[in-house]
């Protein structure tokens, strides 16, 4: 069995980090006030959605590809812990409580801890990065994430030298995730990077889209966005982050190991064995009748490629 | 009116607008109307609401005989051709969605789709076995055929089973659905096997003449367009037009 230490906050979160001047802007907007961030565009949102978020844009690390529209990313979502049709999770996902939140960080670390999510999140300075999300089932989005980089996070706790991987975990409550009371995956929901995919500056923590918080079906409040991976590796709603020496056995991994592997790159090279990844079909914008060819690693691979140089891509999909 | 002509005039009519519905549906999303909305990937959703519609009609074609047994209500006859030939057309609009839209014309992945991805081996091996069903279900090659119609659309068996297989083997992890229409076609194709184990015992226990031997396969769809068919398999009449 692992050790768990007691929770000593003065432990766990260093004065300086925080007072740290980011943070939540809790003020809820009336019902019907028009959104004023600048990606936001012509999309109208419910009033459930209006909780803004002090972010600054990363050009750098974002697409100028057209984004999908705001109803587009909350209305079509894997989300098994909601249902397994693409609109489940939008119509079941109220049920979710992200507040209050408390995520776990242990394992291989020399700061471990149970912290609330304000305080997990305090010292880092929101982006927004504008990224595409292939999915294993050959269709794309471009979202407008909010978030901070995972590896940021991962310096905050100290991990030891044993730590060579990150195993993420999602709530397990049939209560709040009705999908649960089905065992279609073997749950709770999890996840997993090798450290240097997770300290890879691409790899962020995401907390909102469009400018607010994240609707709780993309897996509010706290998910992971690794885009040059497909889909099902940004493990959704997340409680614990374990640093771990072996290789997490992942939620999909297990239930189907010779059709997703733990990289789960994106590679056009590599099909499923059931269907082809050589091109995929851009939610919203294209006509019906239009393909685009998939990108190795979901157009990322000057950034990303040197991560798996030497490795057999066909064997470590 | 007479029994047969409500069948004709009025509940063939309304089944065959009952059955056009979802496709009807389908069709309005796609050309825009917006009530009928398919949602953020209208490709994916036309081509599972076809695939679903093709094994829903499929299942009630086979369901017919045996509620027309269980029901003694011989005029259910009438229907089966009409709900048969809609699950050919949503098999066959599924099939035609796949390649020009989904695969957006390419034959050539389309090819390597068939022979590579088992899911697609079944559920087009379905589609081609369904062709010559459709092809002789007119009333004159019902005629034209005899018995050897009846123990072509047997065809139909095997494709219904391929078509639970193509959808158990498409889905990633929720197999609830396939499960539930498997079991339905457990169920019904069961039931068949069971009469015509039934029937053979009893052709074997009962000195049966000559020649009843060889009519009991036909049993199950015989009508009266065979000849010398055992009365008892023929309390009912053949399908109406």
């Amino acid at each position: 069995m692992r050790r768990v230490p007691p929770i000593r906050p003065s432990e766990i979160t260093p004065e300086a980090v925080y007072f740290g001047r980011r943070r939540f802007l809790a003020g809820l907007a009336a019902a019907g006030v028009a959104a004023t961030a600048p990606a936001l565009g012509q999309q109208v949102l419910s009033a459930t959605l209006v909780q803004r978020l002090d972010y600054r844009r990363n050009a750098r690390f974002s697409t100028t590809e057209k984004m999908n529209s705001f109803a587009e990313i909350t209305g079509y979502n894997n989300f098994y812990e909601f249902g397994t049709g693409k609109e489940d999770p939008a119509e079941n996902a109220h049920t979710l409580r992200p507040r209050p939140w408390s995520v776990v960080v242990d394992g291989e670390c020399e700061r471990p801890g149970r912290l609330d999510l304000d305080d997990l999140l305090k010292p880092h300075p929101l982006e927004e990065r504008v990224y595409r999300l292939r999915c294993v089932e050959a269709w794309s989005m471009v979202i407008p994430w909010i978030g901070f980089p995972l590896g940021d996070l991962v310096k905050r706790f100290g991990p030891t030298s044993r730590a060579k991987f990150l195993h993420f975990t999602t709530l397990h409550d049939p209560k709040q995730m009705p999908g649960q009371r089905y065992d279609v995956l073997d749950w709770p929901y999890v996840e997993g990077l090798r450290m240097d995919e997770a300290m890879h500056p691409l790899a962020i923590l995401g907390v909102g889209l469009y400018g607010r918080v994240l609707p709780n079906q993309n897996g509010a409040p706290l998910r992971l966005v690794v885009p040059w991976k497909y889909g099902f590796k940004s493990i959704k709603s997340i409680v614990r982050i374990r640093f771990t020496e072996r290789m997490p056995r992942t939620s999909w991994a297990l239930s189907a190991p010779s059709e997703y592997g733990f990289y789960a790159n994106v590679n056009p090279a590599v099909d499923h064995p059931r269907w082809s990844q050589k091109s995929e079909r851009r939610i919203g914008s294209d006509s019906l009748f239009t393909r685009r060819p998939t990108q190795p690693f979901n157009g990322y691979a000057a950034q990303v490629a040197d991560l798996y140089r030497g490795m057999d891509l066909a064997r470590n999909f | 009116m007479k029994a047969d002509t409500l069948v004709r005039r009025v509940w063939k009519p309304l089944l065959f607008l009952a059955c056009l519905l979802p496709i009807a549906w389908l069709a309005a999303g796609v050309l825009g109307w917006a009530p009928a909305d398919l949602g953020a990937n209208p490709v994916e959703k036309v081509q599972d609401t076809l695939g679903i519609w093709a094994l829903r009609f499929l299942m009630l074609t086979l369901a017919v005989t045996p509620l027309r047994e269980l029901l003694r209500a011989p005029r259910l006859l009438a229907f089966r051709r009409m709900l048969g030939l809609y699950a050919f057309a949503c098999i066959l609009l599924h099939f035609v969605w796949y390649l020009f839209v989904d695969q957006a014309f390419d034959w050539r992945q389309l090819l390597v789709d068939i022979g590579k991805r088992p899911y697609v081996t079944v559920g087009f091996t379905a589609l081609v076995l369904l062709v010559p069903l459709a092809w002789t279900s007119t009333n004159r090659a019902m005629r034209r055929m005899g018995r050897r119609w009846q123990k072509l659309h047997r065809l139909v068996y095997p494709a219904a089973v391929l078509g639970c297989v193509h959808f158990w083997w498409q889905v990633k992890a929720d197999i609830r659905e396939p499960l539930l229409y498997a079991a339905i076609a457990a169920v019904l194709l069961g039931w068949r096997l069971n009469r015509a184990w039934q029937r053979r015992q009893a052709s074997a226990s009962s000195a049966a003449p000559a020649g009843a031997r060889s009519e009991r396969n036909a049993g199950e769809d015989q009508h009266s367009t065979g000849r010398g068919a055992p009365a008892r398999l023929l309390a009912e009449q053949p399908p109406a037009p």
